[in-house]
């Protein structure tokens, strides 16, 4: 199961990606793409919990790890695309943006969604990724053996 | 997918599914009792009243089984969109739904004598609720009270296993009545 044969990994991706997205840098970029598409509100935001199971190493047992706050909505547009926003956190804007890309992407505007507000968001979470990345490696410890030559 | 299947939803969920619990409380605390409860507009195949009940009593929880005429797509994404209810086989069910033909009383579960909760609840579409027809007697009534029932020895049987048994509630429309199982009917 490597998810590549998965008909909807791309939205997966798209929706991960708006979840772990900040919300002011979601809220920047959606007033900045001039987008108001008229749609209407299935499901309100509402701030609930979810819990979040993980596995040790990818590969034993699943187990709870902890509740994360969750905020979701639902949208459709006047074409009845069905768009879900479901973002980390208590933003309820935030929710109601991801929910309405997700719909936008959907439909004929899915070029110029991705270009004004998917690539940025991409590029800001690699580059945090990456100075994530760097102040750990910058910790790293290497342990390693000098041989003493006694015999 | 289209938008109608999943519209018609609580407007404001806290709200109305409290109004509507405690429409759905009194009709079972007073068996043979009409209600009125409303708030949502299901897709075509569901009545106000059943839809109601769906959404204010049913979540991740409670296994949910369609039978005959309600099994149809619309209605299994709207539930799912608005319950998150496991759609399951009639033996599991936790609530039952659909005309009182299609649905298979014998197999659906009565609850152990340790978890006498632990049985169904069937939601039965009627075409009309009207207090004509069967007596009730029990818990609830005082003296007697009557209901159009669709039959009558099916919830002689259930009576007779109480404190195991179904418990049901009958919908038509923006209606509904309740047929706990300590309801004697003649």
């Amino acid at each position: 199961m490597d998810g590549s044969s998965d008909p909807n990994a791309p939205r997966k991706a798209w929706l991960s990606l708006l979840a772990r997205s900040a919300p002011a840098d979601v809220a920047r970029l959606w007033a900045a793409a001039g987008l108001a598409p008229a749609h209407d509100v299935l499901r309100a935001p509402e701030i609930g919990a979810v819990m979040v199971r993980g596995r040790a190493g990818a590969v034993g047992a699943p187990f709870n790890l902890g509740e994360m706050t969750v905020t979701r909505t639902t949208v459709a547009l006047t074409g009845g695309i069905v768009g879900h926003g479901y973002v980390q956190g208590r933003d309820k804007a935030h929710a109601t943006h991801a929910a309405l890309i997700d719909a936008l992407m959907q439909t004929d505007a899915a070029t110029q969604v991705e270009a004004a507000i998917l690539a940025p968001l991409r590029s800001a979470a690699d580059a945090r990724r990456d100075t994530r990345a760097k102040r750990a490696a910058a910790t790293k410890v290497d342990f390693f053996t000098v041989a003493r030559g006694e015999d | 997918m289209a938008q109608t299947t999943l519209a018609g939803g609580f407007t404001d969920p806290p709200q109305d599914a409290a109004q509507a619990f405690r429409g759905i409380m009194q009709a079972m605390a007073r068996p043979g009792q009409i209600e009125t409860v409303g708030g949502v507009q299901p897709p075509a195949s569901l009545s106000v009243a059943a839809a109601t009940l769906l959404l204010t009593l049913c979540d991740p929880d409670t296994g949910l089984h369609l039978a005959g005429g309600c099994d149809t797509p619309a209605v299994r994404g709207w539930i799912t969109f608005h319950t998150g209810a496991p759609l399951v086989a009639a033996t599991d069910a936790t609530f039952v739904l659909g005309a009182w033909d299609d649905i298979n009383l014998s197999v659906l579960p009565i609850g152990t004598p340790e978890y006498p909760d632990r049985s169904a609840t069937v939601i039965v579409e009627v075409p009309d609720l009207a207090h004509t027809g069967a007596t009730l007697r029990g818990p609830g009534i005082k003296d007697s009270a009557t209901l159009h029932l669709p039959a009558i020895t099916a919830f002689q049987h259930n009576a007779a296993l109480f404190p195991l048994g179904l418990d049901f509630f009958f919908t038509s429309g923006a209606a509904l009545a309740a047929l706990p199982r300590s309801t004697k009917v003649t």
